[in-house]
């Protein structure tokens, strides 16, 4: 049963539940007091001993029951081989008499041969449990590894001696041997879905990372709608780490720099003779964000995920005033606020959406009605790609902002290889800007949000 | 016989908490049979109101202990949570003894001498005399043992989740001046968080994690049943259906069980005999603590009465 229990705690990380050597020693101190004769208690055992959140509580639970439900397929499957070949039934009450009349050709056969012919499901069950653990099954983590997994169990059960045999069967006793032939299909069948519901196991985090991965990686602005949902996923999952990073306090003790009157006051009541010291205190000021996206063509996207990572921030930024503009720009910071990330944006895109993009016209309606917004404490951000369709860029708008501001960000999801071409007035901008960066991939997007925030700690 | 001894044993918890009033689940009771086996904290975490503290609270008058509680906030620290020096007892007793001082360093010949002897007479005021133990000292110093609560530790400051780690694990505290303190019993501890913010690793991994939410209806129903005797089985059905109705929808803070059980008690005060829509919108702001939720709610009132009766008829 150790043995067991440590191939669920694999299983269990393979879900996603992160378990440390130490909390597997108390699941088994916790499994050794509770036994294993009920159910539903060992299955909350587990959950208070090793799952640390809510989500891992619900992974581990299905991991729970996926695991502990794994003995009766594997001596199911068996049933459903036999199913396949309808005449199993009948076949079984010929082989009384046929193991009685060529019982000395079974003795040749060997032990595999023999065991499917005996057709005992236990033995069976047991003998994959063997060679799947020969084969170190649970080390499986990718869908193609699955033809690989199925050929070493069968060769750890010892299918060449098998087919040998099969060979000298179809000659000397045909009969018998499409009777092992339509048994070893069964068995194939029964390996697979071991090997299939291993991968389910054991394999999900790795092929989850696997596709995240992928995912952080892909340009933003051409990703399928199929997976838009995963990204906004992603892009939350960034948002949550961030907020772990940067909501710590906001205050900072300066040791060195003695508060004396606070010092005094708190030692009022021994005369004043400084027990008890209070140090200054320095305050950090909350990010405050103004960013103005780009929302026409193929920029769009990028700036939904941006303004959706932006405003899942609360906790880090204090104050975030978005504005979108393609042809002009308003402030969309209240639709935001108020409406689901989808309907925000459908919203967006119908009020201004879709427009060539002005870059000039966009930052004079900015200055004209919203510059006041624009404070030394805060972090001016600008996202598109500076395609401006050659009419006037008005850069000296972007100086002025870029002195109001404490920086100034520019990201553009076009490569540096771009900038300057065509109708981009990414040079003369960026000459204005505190900082100029690429950002096309959910991973660029993190960092770029990472380092402004950093700016405040 | 070992085969049967757990699930008697978590049984026997459930009953002694039922005893004090506490309706727990079969999830609770387990925790809090794991936590006296394997002597490990249990961190309950859940929205406000559904039981944490109670919890703690029953566990001491089941097994008739002390229970001492630790409320934690921003900026709580050692000098409040351990221990401190009495700083004005150790003022005034090296001024009492004065005369004393000069009288034992009067008979040392040199300067080297003198100083040997006031190093003995320094460590009679780091003593324990000179400590005053705050709640988490006290939980250790209890001889029989005690309920250490330590509640809402997501509001204390991360520095202090570090502070508790060597009492989580050991069950023990060192004290520069004076060495290590250990436990004389174990006590219970158990910690409670509103997941205001994640705790630290390390804190969750030295804790039985226990996660308590809304209770199902069943569940509930003997809960109320506990703490509102004088309710009528009819209302005690459609109340707690209503309640459950009402949590499916999207408010800002969701009733939990102490909103339950306060909402019976006024309908109890108020001889309601079964839930009537003037009734249920008169007594809405017990349950729901926003202007925006009582307004979400309002409209929905006359479905769901009709529904949780409903369910009272036929379950």
């Amino acid at each position: 049963m150790r043995e067991n229990l440590h191939r669920f705690f694999r299983a269990a990380r393979g879900a996603g539940v992160r378990l440390s050597p130490a909390e597997s020693i108390d699941a088994m101190r916790a499994v050794a007091k509770v036994g294993f004769s009920d159910r539903a208690i060992l299955r909350d055992t587990f959950l208070l001993t090793l799952a640390k959140t809510q989500d891992e509580k619900k992974a581990l639970g299905d991991c729970f029951d996926l695991f502990f439900d794994q003995p009766e397929p594997s001596q199911a499957a068996p049933d459903d081989g036999d199913a396949d070949d309808s005449e199993s039934g009948t076949e079984t009450t010929e082989s009384g008499s046929d193991s009685a009349g060529g019982g000395d050709e079974a003795q040749d056969l060997g032990p595999l041969a023999q065991m499917l012919l005996s057709q005992d499901r236990n033995e069976m069950a047991a003998a994959i449990a063997n060679a799947s653990s020969a084969a170190s099954l649970s080390d499986i983590r990718y869908f193609t590894q699955r033809g690989i997994f199925s050929g070493r169990i069968l060769d750890a059960m010892g299918i060449q001696r098998l087919r040998d045999d099969l060979d000298d069967l179809t000659a000397t006793n045909p009969a018998l041997a499409e009777r092992l032939t339509a048994a070893l299909d069964g068995l194939r069948d029964t390996v697979r879905d071991t090997v299939s519901q291993a991968l389910m196991l054991y394999g999900r985090e790795e092929a989850e990372n696997l596709r995240n991965e992928i995912l952080r990686n892909a340009p933003l602005s051409r990703i399928e709608p199929r997976q838009v949902e995963q990204m906004r996923q992603l892009i939350r999952q960034i948002a949550r780490r961030l907020r772990e990073r940067y909501s710590k306090p906001r205050k900072r003790q300066r040791r060195g720099h003695l508060d004396v009157r606070r010092t005094l006051r708190r030692n009022a009541a021994w005369g004043s003779v400084p027990f008890l010291t209070a140090w200054k205190r320095k305050h950090r000021d909350k990010p405050k964000i103004v960013a103005l996206c780009d929302v026409s063509g193929s920029v769009a996207r990028v700036s939904d995920f941006f303004l959706l990572l932006i405003h899942s921030l609360h906790e880090v930024v204090s104050d975030v005033r978005s504005f979108a503009f393609s042809g002009h720009l308003i402030e969309v910071s209240d639709i935001l606020e108020a409406k689901s990330p989808e309907e925000a944006m459908a919203e967006i895109m119908a009020k201004v959406g879709f427009g060539s993009s002005d870059y000039g016209g966009s930052l004079a309606d900015f200055e004209k009605q919203w510059m006041s917004a624009v404070t030394p404490q805060t972090t001016v951000i600008v996202l598109g790609d500076a395609r401006s369709n050659n009419l006037d860029p008005r850069a000296d708008i972007l100086r002025r902002i870029g002195e109001r501001s404490k920086r100034l960000v520019w990201l553009n999801p076009e490569g540096r290889m771009a900038w300057g071409w065509g109708d981009s007035e990414m040079p003369r901008y960026s000459t204005f800007c505190t900082v100029v960066r690429q950002c096309a991939t959910a991973q660029q997007l993190e960092r770029a949000v990472s380092d402004i925030v950093a700016t405040y700690q | 016989m070992a085969e049967h001894r757990p699930s008697a044993s978590i049984e026997a918890v459930e009953s002694g908490l039922a005893a004090q009033g506490y309706i727990a689940s079969r999830q609770i009771a387990t925790a809090v049979y794991l936590a006296q086996q394997i002597e490990k904290p249990i961190l309950v975490e859940g929205p406000a109101g559904v039981g944490k503290t109670e919890l703690a609270k029953a566990i001491a008058a089941w097994r008739g202990l002390k229970m001492i509680r630790l409320q934690c906030y921003e900026g709580l620290d050692e000098a409040k949570a351990l221990y401190e020096w009495k700083y004005a007892k150790q003022l005034l007793y090296t001024q009492i003894l004065k005369d004393k001082l000069g009288e034992v360093l009067g008979g040392a010949a040199t300067l080297h001498a003198a100083l040997d002897q006031l190093h003995d007479f320094g460590d009679v005021f780091f003593s324990k005399e000179f400590v005053e133990p705050r709640p988490l000292l006290q939980a250790l110093e209890q001889p029989a043992g005690c309920v250490l609560l330590i509640d809402e530790i997501d509001k204390s400051d991360a520095e202090f989740e570090s502070l508790l780690l060597e009492i989580l694990s050991d069950f023990q505290v060192t004290i520069p001046e004076l060495g290590t303190v250990v436990a004389v019993a174990p006590p219970t501890v158990i910690l409670t968080s509103n997941s205001e913010r994640d705790l630290g690793d390390a804190l969750k991994r030295r804790c039985l994690h226990l996660h308590i939410g809304f209770p199902e209806q069943k569940l509930e129903e003997r809960i109320v049943e506990s703490r509102v005797p004088g309710i009528s089985q009819t209302l005690r059905k459609q109340m707690v259906g209503f309640i459950h109705e009402i949590r499916t929808l999207d408010l800002k803070k969701l009733p939990s069980v102490s909103e339950t059980i306060d909402w019976a008690r006024v309908l109890v005060l108020l001889q309601a005999t079964e839930l009537g829509h003037e009734m249920v919108k008169d007594t809405l702001n017990v349950l729901l603590k926003y202007e925006a939720d009582i307004e979400a709610a309002q409209p929905q009132v006359g479905t769901f009465i009709a529904k949780a009766s409903r369910q009272g008829v036929f379950g």
